[in-house]
């Protein structure tokens, strides 16, 4: 068996853009990615560019499992926050429970007031992650999930798509 | 873990591609990514070290089509295989919605091939998965190979539940999107089924 899927409904979905849009403004950020702790990208907000938000999401979930493994190693439970900054363009992550708060951030803002801004914000993200999560429980009971009824052959042309 | 996405209607699911090293788990994605439009596939992300072994993992997310008006985009990951490599290889399970095992079917690693699923096992099981109940698929790799095992036999060895068994040449790509079809397709019923 694997764990339950993750529903994010629209009204939730845009509860969440509009907490990364403020965090965004208030840290001076290029860019806010919401991740949940598997590497799946759940929301982002900013100046995307040319970024691969996906490979972004992975790359962060990764790099958040390795510290998490180096912190046990030590006796620590984890390290909640992990900072890199380069020449240029500096990634702050901050680790709230299940779900990782990325911040991409240049010369417009600094260090400290991204920590400040992220760890303002985490309780309201925390929540309503929280609020996700039991709506994605009730929901996989929910026999009106789109998927409850798909078909074999829904899926068989799945493949034939490509 | 499946994550499925109403506003953007998107369903995300994880694989991961398990196996002994030098057994063509990285090669596997190679071929997907090779031979997949650019549109329906990101960019592969490849944690190699100087000598091309994969060090933490290879990433490639690829989108399937679309079913219910839901895109589905597969994430998929490699683990590194070799054995030193255990806390990297724990983590990326992390998550899994379905596993490829890719076995070496050259007669030498058939001793590798065996310690990497005991390994796989017990590493599932420390996230509280059963290789049992998991969507599964056994890819025999290697197919063209001199000094193979026949697949009877490597079927025999290694073939857990009634799982789907794929004969593959990864480097040349045969099998390789037969055995991508045989995971996702037990991941989709899954998602039925919950």
């Amino acid at each position: 068996m694997v764990d339950s899927p993750i529903l994010l409904r629209e009204q939730r979905y845009h509860q969440i853009k509009a907490l990364l849009a403020r965090l965004r403004l208030d840290a001076a950020a290029r860019l806010v990615v919401l991740v949940e702790k598997d590497g799946q990208q759940i929301a982002v907000h900013g100046e995307l560019g040319e970024l691969d938000t996906t490979s972004l999401a992975s790359l962060v979930a990764g790099n958040v499992a390795a510290t998490g493994g180096m912190a046990k190693l030590i006796g620590e439970k984890e390290f909640p926050t992990l900072s890199h900054e380069g020449d240029r363009e500096s990634i702050h992550i901050s680790v709230i429970g299940r779900i990782l708060l990325v911040v991409v951030f240049d010369e417009r803002s600094s260090l400290g007031l991204v920590k400040l801004r992220s760890k303002q914000i985490s309780q309201e993200l925390s929540a309503t992650f929280a609020e996700i999560e039991r709506e994605s429980r009730a929901g996989a009971a929910d026999s009106a999930l789109p998927f409850g009824e798909i078909t074999d052959e829904e899926i068989d042309s799945l493949f034939s798509q490509g | 873990m499946t994550f499925i996405n109403y506003a953007s209607r998107e369903i995300n699911c994880k694989i991961v591609y398990y196996g002994p090293g030098l057994c063509g788990k990285t090669t596997n994605l190679q071929h997907i990514y090779d031979s997949t439009a650019p549109q329906a596939r990101g960019k592969l992300i490849s944690l190699a070290t100087d000598t091309d072994r994969t060090l933490f993992f290879d990433f490639m997310p690829l989108e399937l089509g679309t079913v219910r008006g839901f895109k589905t985009r597969f994430h998929l990951y490699t683990v590194p295989g070799q054995v030193f490599y255990e806390a990297s290889r724990k983590l990326i399970l992390k998550g899994v919605d379905g596993v490829v095992f890719v076995a070496d079917s050259q007669e030498e690693r058939m001793d590798a091939n065996i310690e990497s699923l005991y390994n796989l096992e017990d590493n599932l099981r420390c996230h509280g998965y059963d290789l049992m109940k998991i969507p599964y698929v056994l890819q025999l790799n290697k197919r063209d190979l001199p000094n193979i095992i026949t697949t009877e036999a490597i079927t025999a060895e290694l073939q857990k539940k009634g799982e789907p068994v794929v004969e593959a040449v990864a480097s040349t790509g045969v099998g390789v999107f037969d055995t991508l079809k045989a995971v996702a397709k037990q991941v989709l019923t899954e998602l039925r089924k919950s």
